[in-house]
């Protein structure tokens, strides 16, 4: 490990559960490059801060924003983008981490533009080559294929897939500060004229950041009863194929186009496993199918399949999954 | 209204992707039109369909694509959707290119067009399905200097201003901003036409301009190979996965699948 600065973009700081999963793996795999320090755009909550801090963070950089930036505009991914930049330009980071999404993609496109540095983006891990430099692994072509990738300058800026570490606190807990930094954006404007942030109100796991997915297709008809009931005896996030999801029958996709996961456990019931659905899944570690046409194109990519009805098959699962979990608390 | 779509030509999805010397292989028998290019090239056919009679007779729809001469495939299918133009940008200078040389070379095509006339709107695709980058629209606005509004599912343009709504995983926003601005379309936009018989008959004939790296006024050196700021060192395809192990419902079926994620300690 050499003297190497790692920020990871926490944004936003806070969800109910304190620092989303998908950052806190960032932190762990930053402290194997380097120091980590964060980076936000709003003030950090207790709880944290005392994440943070657990996770070896001893300083957050929290950008001042000019006035026209602040509330909703500050989401945007020109604001965010300065922000990374203005604080590599700070603390002479080496390395920028942010978790892949949408928004985050395009910022962290937009500070590496900004710094002249190499943009690796969906990175599934990263690390140190033999000279020092860093080189970044990507899943692709539906999870058909490895790449690997060297940043040539000397910052590297990544966004990183969920689920590509375990997250893990530092051996040692450390006192975090917060410090501000002035952040001009000199982006041309856009205008938020609403902004209505997705509430999570469900009790299931994000469907990104879960170890455990259940998905439900064409197949259930429009009925994803049997499906969430399925998800909750294992304690699993919930998602569709998009045909499900233009149907109505459920409000997010997995796939190239949708939400990109890569949990230890896809489970896909009524899913045929299109090209563009395995591009968002087929990096799970074990793929269950169930789908009543033996020929189904998903059992080519499975551990283990049933060929059968979803509307029996998934509620047998469910009740002897709950028999062994009650067996085992009791 | 003058209208720019940036279309990509990549290896069919459905067909088997590879990789050779840490590039893409794109053969021309399996390359095609990046399919969510096709919501880009619907959603400014729609915005020129709905002026007035008289703007729309000025307008102009133009698709340009940074690629290989295969890529005219997806310009071809660009004209048999309805665009007016097709520009390929192609030069032995931009094998190698990352998101910032595709950028790069894009913006000067952009560029070019903007010297015969002014450009109000550029629009994208959400991503390209070989790469998935999701980059290369907030890349090229920035660029050129406008505004970019991502990832549309409702798009208005309406006295100058573009409006957009969009569903990202965070939020449900509608953004707005002055044109000339860029604008990238996602799967949930439109549904893309079908080309109808005329014209696909007369897609074949459409002339295709193809310009080199000098013709925009690239710097060959800040492109491509030479240019990038990454570079691919290994690409290996993934070891086959052990055979299924399939077991068909005569009633225990569920019985099974819940004793095979205990085994695995997945519960
Ligand atoms: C540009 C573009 C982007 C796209 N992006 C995505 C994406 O990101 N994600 C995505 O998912 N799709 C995407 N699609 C759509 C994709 O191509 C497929 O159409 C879609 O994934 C199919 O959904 P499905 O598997 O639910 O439906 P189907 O393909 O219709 O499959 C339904 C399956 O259910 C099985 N079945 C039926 N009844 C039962 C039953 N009672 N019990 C068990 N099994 C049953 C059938 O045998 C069948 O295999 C995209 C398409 C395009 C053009
Ligand atoms: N080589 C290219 N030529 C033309 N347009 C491109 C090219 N690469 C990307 N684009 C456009 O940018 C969008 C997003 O691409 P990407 O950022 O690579 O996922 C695509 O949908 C295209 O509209």
């Amino acid at each position: 490990m050499t003297n190497r600065t790692v920020l990871v973009l926490v944004d936003p700081a806070t969800s109910s559960e304190g620092v989303r999963s998908s950052v806190l793996e960032l932190l762990t795999l930053g402290r194997s490059l380097g120091r980590v320090e964060a980076v936000t755009l709003e003030a950090p909550t207790v709880e944290a801060l005392a994440q943070l801090g657990a996770y070896g963070v001893e300083t957050v950089h929290q950008a001042e924003l000019p006035p026209e930036q602040q509330g909703d505009a500050r989401h945007l991914p020109a604001v965010v983008g300065a922000t990374l930049a203005a604080a590599v330009r700070l603390t002479d980071a080496d390395v920028v981490l942010a978790p892949s999404t949408f928004a985050t993609k395009e910022a962290t496109a937009l500070a590496a533009r900004d710094l002249g540095a190499g943009l690796v983006i969906d990175a599934s891990g990263l690390a140190e080559d033999g000279e020092g430099g860093i080189v970044a692994t990507k899943r692709v072509f539906a999870g058909a294929w490895d790449t690997t990738s060297r940043v040539l300058t000397d910052v590297a800026v990544a966004t990183l897939r969920a689920n590509a570490v375990v997250p893990e606190p530092a051996e040692a807990a450390v006192k975090t500060d917060v410090e501000g930094f002035a952040v001009t954006v000199d982006a041309p404007a856009v205008r938020v004229v609403e902004r209505t942030a997705t509430e999570r109100t469900s009790d299931r796991p994000t469907l990104e950041e879960a170890a455990l997915v259940v998905a439900g297709g064409r197949g259930t008809d429009g009925d994803f009863g049997p499906v969430t009931e399925f998800a909750d005896a294992l304690g699993a996030a919930v998602g569709a194929s998009r045909d499900a999801v233009f149907e109505g029958w459920f409000d997010r996709y997995i796939g190239q186009t949708g939400v990109t996961i890569a949990p230890r456990l896809y489970v896909g019931a009524g899913i045929s496993g299109a090209p563009h659905h395995r591009g968002g899944m087929q990096a799970a570690q074990v793929i269950v199918a169930v789908n009543s046409d033996p020929e189904a194109p998903i059992f080519e990519i499975c551990d283990f399949a049933v060929v059968g009805d979803l509307a029996t098959v998934l509620p047998q699962a469910a009740e002897r999954i709950k028999a062994h979990k009650d067996a085992q608390a009791g | 209204m003058r209208i720019v779509v940036a279309v990509k030509y990549v290896p069919d999805i459905n067909a088997e992707r590879k990789f050779a010397d840490c590039r893409v292989v794109r053969d021309p028998a399996e390359g095609t039109l990046n399919e969510l290019d096709e919501n880009a090239i619907e959603a400014a056919l729609r915005i020129v369909e709905g002026l007035d009679e008289t703007e729309r007779e000025a307008s102009e729809t133009v698709a340009v694509t940074v690629a290989p001469p295969e890529g005219d495939v997806a310009l071809r299918k660009a004209y048999q959707m309805g665009v007016d133009r097709g520009v390929r940008v192609s030069d032995d200078a931009l094998a190698g290119s990352d998101y910032f040389g595709t950028t790069a070379a894009l913006a000067a095509a952009v560029r070019r067009l903007e010297s015969e006339a002014p450009v109000d709107l550029v629009v994208t695709g959400m991503a390209a399905l070989d790469g998935l980058g999701s980059v290369v629209p907030a890349l090229l606005a920035a660029e050129l200097g406008r505004p970019a509004l991502t990832f549309a599912k409702q798009v208005g343009v309406a006295g100058g201003t573009l409006t957009i709504t969009r569903v990202t995983d965070e939020a449900t926003e509608t953004l707005a901003a002055p044109l000339p601005a860029v604008l990238s379309v996602a799967d949930t936009a439109n549904t893309p036409r079908f080309p109808n018989f005329k014209l696909i008959m007369a897609a074949r004939t459409k002339q295709i301009e193809e310009w080199s790296a000098a013709d925009v006024g690239l710097d060959a050196a800040a492109v491509g190979a030479a240019g990038a700021r990454t570079e691919t060192v290994d690409a290996a395809p993934r070891p086959p996965r052990p055979e299924v192990e399939l077991v068909t419902d005569k009633g225990e079926g569920g019985t099974a699948l819940a004793d095979f994620l205990i085994r695995n300690e997945l519960v």
